[in-house]
């Protein structure tokens, strides 16, 4: 059987901010629907920027981006304001606007699925709530339930599981799956090596593409080197890897 | 006690006042919120203050106000654009330097020998001249303000909320910022006449920092900051007729006033809600 075309490529792909050199270099991949990609690397290593370029909020500098119209994005809950007086429904909703022309406000059927959407990520309850008021995890929640409004092919998560508690993360672990289930194609930026494992992809950068494949391919104690230099701990007992975590992008 | 109140509105320079504080307060409530929300309230102030020069020159020709402050407005947007970009200067130097020096050059013009009195109404305006073209001038302002405001909601929102993922969810931060720059031009430009130079951006930043205080939804924001801009425009002509001071300066010390009114009015709620037992979580309240 012929395996579907990749709702997202890159090719040779380099990108950077403003005038300030290159950040990221030559990058290759495709992940194709219902496949689980996990974007590893170092804090300053490329991960952001990669996803930025995906969702089009930066323009990559070289080499070639195949991606679908409208992409799905879970961004670090840092970026967002807290101090915006809006609701998690009101956040939920704004997924709706990425699929409505300018001058168009969301409809009542709109927010069906945005209370739906939170619904799924076990938030109904908290509809209400203001947004900057809620815990980190429920905020990382009502972010993934904009992500389910808009409805897109593809979606590209920021960390999602970084600082996350044990409940918000098994939640948000078995929502991936379903999403892949349902023919989406995930992009997720992690940090745990162990996660990564679990999924079908794994995408190492470290300013450059180091590697790019299924996790038995990828994630060997060389790569894992080349990827996280200093910051790759061996654990005690089994001889397993961790990566020490420095908050940032 | 009712001619306290009615006295005033008997005159219909007062009452014309009034129609003209209250449409000025309709729209310049609601497009304040976004004003302070995406932190333009120092802009604001500064585009208000630069375009003195250009009041200034047009008072001097006999030409209208209108005209003159749309002059000042493109020249301070331009000055501070350019000083903003040169090298080493970051943005707020660069309003700062621009702003500074438009309002002495417009200070310098008309304090000069040869320049008829007359600075008071450009600094603190003219509320109680308020002309028939001048309402429906304010009039036109509150339908396109509320209109724009009611069409770009979303892409404010999304803008305001999240500017890193606007793109990816449809908006352009641009767009949003261009759109709140044109609104506050436009709000500025007809609200200098009535309230002047110094107090027109009391208008927009006031009732809005005021309504966040106490609210906690985009909406409700944006009503109450309307509310709080009439009531602080009927206050400031109450205190104007009843204690005999400038009405312009009136209006902007009520439009001030609205802050730590709204303070101490969220103190109250605080400290009544206290009391209850338990109570409904922190995380679940919205107002």
């Amino acid at each position: 059987m012929m395996s579907a075309p990749p709702l997202v490529a890159a090719d040779g792909l380099s990108a950077g901010y403003g005038t300030a050199p290159t950040v990221l270099h030559d990058v290759t991949f495709a992940v194709r629907p219902g496949e689980v990609c996990a974007v590893l690397g170092p804090n300053g290593g490329g991960k952001s920027t990669l996803l930025r370029v995906l969702t089009g909020e930066l323009a990559p500098r070289g080499g070639q981006v195949t991606r679908p119209p409208l992409v799905g994005v879970v961004p670090q809950t840092e970026r967002s304001r807290l101090d915006f007086p809006v609701s998690a429904l009101d956040v939920a909703l704004m997924g709706a606007v990425s699929r409505l022309p300018w001058w168009r406000r969301p409809a009542r059927a709109d927010r069906a699925a945005a209370r739906a959407a939170l619904a799924r990520v076990g938030l109904d309850e908290l509809r209400d709530a203001t947004f900057g008021e809620l815990s980190g995890g429920q905020r990382q929640r009502v972010l993934v339930a904009r992500a389910l409004v808009q409805d897109a092919p593809l979606v590209v998560l920021d960390e999602p599981f970084s600082g996350l508690d044990a409940t918000s993360a098994a939640l948000l672990q078995r929502l991936l799956g379903e999403l892949a289930g349902e023919g989406g194609a995930l992009l997720v930026a992690t940090h745990d090596v162990g996660q990564a494992r679990a999924w079908p992809l794994v995408l190492c950068l470290n300013r450059s593409q180091v590697a790019f494949g299924p996790p038995q391919a990828t994630l060997t104690r060389a790569v894992l080197e080349r990827t996280y230099g200093s910051d790759l701990v061996t654990l005690p007992g089994r001889g397993d890897v961790a990566v020490q975590q420095h908050h940032g992008c | 006690m009712w001619g306290l109140l009615a006295d005033p509105w008997v005159d219909p320079t007062t009452r014309r006042a009034l129609l003209e504080v209250v449409l000025l307060g309709l729209a310049g409530g609601p497009l304040g919120c976004w004003v302070v929300l995406a932190g333009l309230s120092y802009s604001a102030e500064s585009l208000s203050h630069a375009m003195l020069p250009g009041l200034v020159l047009a008072a001097l020709a006999g030409a209208p106000l209108l005209l003159g402050a749309t002059g000042g407005l493109l020249v301070a947007a331009t000055a501070v654009a350019l000083a903003g970009r040169l090298p080493g200067i970051g943005r707020d130097t660069g309003v700062a330097v621009g702003v500074t020096t438009l309002f002495g050059l417009g200070v310098l013009l008309a304090l000069a020998r040869d320049t008829p009195a007359g600075l008071g109404s450009l600094l603190f305006g003219d509320v109680l001249a308020v002309s028939g073209a001048d309402l429906w001038l304010a009039g036109g302002l509150v339908v396109v303000v509320l209109a724009a405001l009611a069409l770009a909601h979303p892409t404010l929102l999304v803008a305001g909320f999240d500017p890193g993922v606007a793109r990816a969810l449809g908006r352009r931060p641009l767009a949003a910022d261009l759109a709140l720059a044109l609104l506050l031009a436009g709000t500025l430009l007809v609200g200098v006449q009535q309230l002047g130079n110094l107090l027109v951006v009391a208008l927009l930043v006031g009732p809005a920092a005021a309504a966040r205080l106490l609210t906690r939804r985009m909406p409700r924001m944006m009503a109450a900051s309307a509310a709080f801009a009439t009531a602080a425009g009927m206050a400031g002509l109450y205190a104007s007729y009843h204690l005999e001071v400038a009405a312009g300066a009136a209006i902007a010390a009520a439009l001030a006033a609205s802050f730590p009114a709204a303070l101490a009015l969220r103190g109250l709620r605080t400290a009544v809600r206290r009391p209850t037992p338990a109570g409904t979580p922190h995380s679940a309240r919205a107002a």
